[in-house]
């Protein structure tokens, strides 16, 4: 008998409170499977955010800081230069990262800090109830945009991967999801690519997972992950948005 | 193949994700059955057709799915 | 010991590094800009971390990153600045993650003054962030009282795994005087078994946090930094008086209006004025039974307090301390104009003459 798949060691065994269906889940053990391949579980130092996935702080079996809400970026720079050589990451939503954290993640990004950041873009606060973040799509129904997001009132979806990918410091900045098998496996592939960089110390890396939000969206977890492919992509296209070579 | 697929069934949310993603489609929800959750777990209706792939276990956002094979 | 010229924010600086600072994060802002440009230019000589932050609110966040990793973290910034850091502050306090925070207050409300203030005493005494918090603050009143508890603030903060502010006006961060490096007897602290350093092999995992969603848990966690603050009041507090054995008035200041305060009271007793000085050096723990006992003296007509502040702020303190038991009179400024010597003399005078 042979195990195939069993649950990572880079998570501990505390029950996770996500919505049936949350992405959140998928994308926090492929975070821990990658630390665990990668034989960092005893080196890694995690920083969690304020927003859904407040609570990762006691599913990854890492050293893990909470942060303040938007600041986990500041708070991994502070970690990551006086810890140079270890793997350090955030994990931040939408809410904390591309709006009470524009700064924060801006100016990590631009000083090139050497660390991993993995941005959950599931277009809408979710632990608050289901708000319209700066990620929400036009038209898409929220608690503060009941008549849909207008472009007029609330401005454009901002694309935080390509924002950052403009500035030098950012050498990796890739869009992922995990809709199925084969998204599941690139975006493993990201993040291991992420960390590897990191370790390499080449500068900021950041992966975007597109994600859903079943219950706030009112959508069951497999109209959920239908909607996402079918808006969400279109505006928020999958890939690398920028890798640069490293410098010999 | 003879493959062993285990479901920690207390945890299952009943999200339905991993009866998606297997390409033999006999990863199914079974609805005889109301875990402590409240919830109707999944399970595997036909074990025989199972070729290990883990596909489910890979999606399964509360990782409560262990993939065997022998 | 040789004595050496310093100006103020540099000597903070060059304190930290002795103190075995690892790292400081900062924001330039007036009047301490030269606590950054110091650090930035000594730090990495030693291989100490120096970045400036994008503002004070990624700074003092940064301080709980490194200090959250088991690192002697520091940031310093002016009353403004402070203000943004009150987030920061908060979830040090909440996640009990030690560092040193230097606020060379200059005066407000808003943008206010580039100049000398004591208007941030409440900010900094009652917490400026969310919840029940306190962080333990020292208030030098010039520059070798500064150095010396710059290098003992870290230890305290290590001690009781709590934020300690060292709080001056802007004008001892501004002006140079002659200081001597005494040695500095360390005080025994336990290792950092809670800092999220990597486990290297430990069996579970270390977690920095402030949220307690359980209503029990969070009472549970809040009794124990009441606890703790309990202790830090018993063991910690500090205060000098000066000629107060026989005061009729006693003066209660500190910074600099304490050393204009005791040129005063050189100038009143030579006239045979019996007044005192009481100078808390913790602002919290406000030495409040000191006090208390002091005014329970006979002797004591009237308590002149002083203060950088139009309203008066540690004013409140004294009230709680005094008990309505003598008069209090008040004498502040504001926009970093400075009591004069004269002008304390002559409101100890009449307010001597009043209640006599």
């Amino acid at each position: 008998m042979a195990v195939v798949y069993e649950k990572t060691k880079g998570l501990t065994d505390v029950e996770l409170h996500y919505c049936p269906g949350c992405n959140h889940g998928i994308i926090q053990k492929l975070v821990a499977e990658v630390l665990e391949e990668m034989g960092m579980l005893d080196t890694a130092i995690a920083v969690c955010p304020v927003g859904c996935s407040v609570f990762a702080y006691k599913y990854f079996s890492v050293d893990t800081l909470q942060a303040a809400h938007g600041r986990a970026p500041a708070v991994a720079t502070g970690i990551k230069r006086c810890r140079p050589t270890q793997p350090v990451f955030t994990y931040q939503g939408d809410g904390d990262l591309a709006s009470i954290g524009t700064g924060e993640i801006v100016h990590a990004a631009m000083r090139g800090e050497k660390f991993t950041t993995i941005f959950i873009n599931n277009a809408i606060y979710g632990m608050t109830g289901g708000q319209m973040a700066p990620t929400t799509l036009i038209g898409q129904k929220t608690t503060t945009s009941q008549g849909g997001r207008t472009a007029e009132q609330a401005g454009m979806p901002i694309r935080m991967a390509e924002m950052l990918a403009t500035l030098d410091g950012c050498v990796y900045a890739e869009r992922v999801c995990v809709a199925d098998i084969p998204n599941i496996n690139k975006a493993k592939r990201a993040i291991k690519k992420a960390f590897e960089k990191q370790m390499n110390n080449e500068g900021f890396t950041f992966i975007e997972v597109l994600s859903t939000c079943p219950t706030n969206w009112g959508m069951t977890p497999i109209q959920a992950v239908q909607w996402m492919k079918d808006n969400m992509i279109p505006y928020y296209p999958l890939g690398v948005i920028k890798e640069k070579a490293m410098e010999v | 193949m003879t493959a062993k697929v285990t479901f920690n069934t207390d945890r299952c949310k009943g999200c339905e994700l991993c009866t998606t993603v297997c390409p033999k489609h006999i990863v199914v929800i079974d609805t005889t059955v109301i875990n402590r959750k409240g919830y109707h777990p999944a399970t595997v209706s036909d074990i025989s057709q199972c070729i290990a792939c883990a596909s489910c276990a890979k999606i399964c956002p509360d990782s409560i799915i262990t993939v065997e094979k022998f | 010991m040789e004595k050496e010229l310093w100006k103020g924010n540099e000597a903070i600086a060059e304190a930290a590094l002795r103190a075995g600072c690892d790292c400081y994060f900062g924001y330039p802002i007036t009047p301490q800009s030269e606590v950054p440009e110091y650090m930035s230019a000594h730090m990495p000589k030693y291989g100490k971390v120096f970045v400036q932050a994008e503002s004070e609110l990624a700074a003092i966040n940064m301080v709980y990153g490194a200090g959250g990793a088991g690192l002697r973290a520091m940031t310093s910034s002016s009353s403004p600045g402070i203000s943004l850091q009150q987030e920061g502050i908060t979830y040090l306090a909440g996640a009990e993650v030690p560092c040193v925070i230097v606020n060379c207050m200059r005066g407000g409300p808003g943008l206010g003054t580039i100049q000398p203030g004591q208007s941030d005493y409440y900010q900094c005494t009652r917490g400026g962030g969310n919840g029940d918090y306190r962080t333990l603050v020292l208030a030098p009143s010039n520059i070798q009282e500064t150095v010396d508890c710059i290098q003992e603030a870290f230890d305290i903060a290590d001690q009781y795994r709590n934020p300690v502010m060292v709080v001056m006006d802007g004008l001892i961060g501004q002006m140079m005087e002659p200081i001597e490096w005494k040695p500095y007897k360390k005080r025994e602290l336990a290792p950092k078994d809670w800092a999220a350093t990597g486990r290297y092999g430990r069996e579970e995992h270390n977690i920095i946090n402030s949220l307690y969603i359980d209503p029990e848990l969070c009472d549970v966690h809040n009794k124990h930094l009441a606890e703790k603050y309990a202790l830090i009041e018993k063991n910690e507090v500090r205060w000098e008086c000066i000629d107060c054995d026989d005061a009729e008035v006693i003066i209660t200041a500190y910074g600099t209006p304490a050393r204009i305060a005791l040129t005063a009271l050189e100038n009143l007793r030579a006239q045979g004025i019996k007044v005192g000085l009481f100078r808390p050096i913790t602002l919290w723990p406000f030495p409040e039974k000191a006090l208390h006992d002091l005014v329970g003296n006979d002797n004591v007509k009237v308590i002149l307090d002083v203060e950088l502040s139009s309203t008066g702020q540690m004013i409140d303190d004294i009230r709680l301390a005094v008990e309505g038991r003598k008069p209090i009179r008040y004498l502040g400024h504001a926009g970093g104009v400075m009591p004069t010597v004269e002008e304390i003399c002559e409101t100890a005078i009449n307010a001597l003459k009043e209640v006599k």
